[in-house]
């Protein structure tokens, strides 16, 4: 009898620690596909201000990461996985418009993609263009800073 | 016996009288001497801009979502949730019958600087004057001057929905006596003149600390945790720590905080998120110098 509920516990135990470790996985990637947003953001700004040289494979690379990343992000947030997160309620209760804000980014990637920049000075254009998605979507979907 | 009782009760009542008046004499509004306004030059329109961006007006006062120019247009309306309520932000336009038009200096000053309304009575403390009375009188004509210039609109906010006993306009009487006052929330062992700039911004108009100070259950900031952060009292999520100590901003380098406050980028390039866009946003309109300034006071204050 003690033996059964020793185990029955166990069980338990183990169902929520699987149920809680795949809800942090999901926070897991997609934060991680916004840092790889964040951080070729940082390598345009690094060739804008100069601090590297002009580099069109780098630019290609991180316009790229950013087009591939935010097109699939929407879809990392399944019901319920709000916890330990930043994530906003509102990409719940508006996810429709949250989805128009990722799909802004995507198609100003796809634009920069398209007629890449030249030199430093474009780059630095197309950081800004880039960068004037993040806090208009942060503002509302995400918590903090 | 009869007169033992009615001089029992006459003693009660003029000690609860007197009680009252204390009360009252303690927790009443009181607005500024009408001497303070007397020697105020005219408005220099370019330290008005400056001390609106400093300020963030637009940050509650203009629609939600306003960019550009539609931040000049403070037609209020916009919601702030709080603890002990909803406050429903007014319209401070030039209109004379929906906003501001018809104010005098005096009155905008008292409202600014000591949280007291046209009619004599107390304002909610949601308006940061807890901040703003560091701006002298000369900043508040700066700043009504330059507000002037601004559109008009004609629209008209609901009033405030707050939960009793909130929503007792004298229980803010209360509140000021015991939290509000226009000095120095730290003594800075520096007197680098870029750093008392900064702490001008940063305690006067840049009102940092209304959301990065926590607070106790009275809405009063708690003693000895300037700018410590804490939980969001707008809601979900936490405010973070601003000081030297800070485990997300203390090892930022002054420059990378003048660059965050320019650009809304972290130094690994992570982005402003929450209300915090909207500030920097309207920061970033700030000369370089001052946000160096705002740097250099964040870098002097007592790390937590």
């Amino acid at each position: 009898m003690k033996f059964r509920t020793i185990t029955l516990a166990t069980a338990a135990l183990c169902l929520c620690f699987t149920a809680v470790s795949a809800k942090d996985a999901v926070v897991e990637k997609r934060e991680t596909m916004m840092k790889q947003i964040g951080g070729s953001m940082g390598a345009l700004a690094a060739i804008a201000k100069g601090t590297k040289p002009f580099d069109a494979d780098a630019v290609k690379t991180a316009v790229s990461t950013i087009s591939t990343n935010i097109k699939a992000f929407p879809d990392q947030f399944p019901a319920g996985s709000d916890a330990d997160s930043e994530a906003a309620p509102a990409i719940w209760t508006n996810n429709a418009d949250f989805r128009a804000h990722a799909a802004k980014l995507g198609s100003d990637a796809d634009m920069i993609l398209a007629a890449m920049p030249t030199d430093a000075a474009g780059v630095g254009k197309a950081a800004q263009t880039l960068g004037a998605n993040c806090g208009a979507c942060h503002q509302t979907y995400r918590l903090k800073k | 016996m009869a007169s033992k009782w009615s001089k029992f009760l006459v003693a009660s009542v003029v000690i609860i009288a007197a009680g009252a008046a204390t009360g009252w004499a303690l927790t009443k509004p009181a607005p500024r001497p009408d001497s303070d306004w007397a020697n105020v030059g005219g408005p220099d329109l370019a330290k008005g801009e400056q001390l609106f961006w400093a300020g963030g007006c637009a940050s509650c006062h203009a629609e939600p979502g306003a960019t550009g120019d539609g931040l000049k247009l403070l037609s209020g309306g916009r919601e702030l949730p709080s603890p002990f309520g909803t406050f429903h932000i007014p319209n401070i336009t030039p209109d004379p019958a929906a906003g501001i038009g018809r104010w005098t200096l005096a009155e905008f000053g008292n409202a600014m600087t000591r949280g007291v309304g046209p009619r004599g009575e107390h304002l909610y403390p949601s308006f940061p004057y807890g901040s703003y009375a560091r701006l002298s009188p000369q900043d508040v004509a700066d700043l009504f001057g330059y507000l002037k210039t601004l559109p008009s609109s004609t629209n008209v906010a609901a009033p405030h929905d707050l939960k009793f006993p909130y929503n007792l306009r004298m229980g803010v009487g209360v509140w000021k006596f015991l939290y509000f006052n226009d000095k120095p929330r730290v003594e800075l062992a520096s007197a680098d003149a870029k750093v008392k700039r900064g702490q001008f911004l940063v305690e006067g108009p840049g009102h940092c600390g209304e959301c990065h100070t926590p607070r106790d259950a009275m809405g009063g900031f708690l003693a000895g945790k300037w700018l410590a952060g804490g939980p969001n009292p707008e809601g979900k999520g936490s405010i973070p720590d601003i000081t030297p100590g800070s485990k997300e901003i203390g090892s930022w380098s002054g420059e990378e905080i003048v660059n965050y406050l320019e650009t809304g980028f972290t130094p690994d390039f992570d982005s402003a998120g929450g209300s915090m866009v909207e500030v920097q946003q309207n920061i970033a309109h700030l000369p370089k110098g001052d946000l160096e300034a705002i740097a250099a006071y964040l870098k002097a204050v007592p790390a937590q």
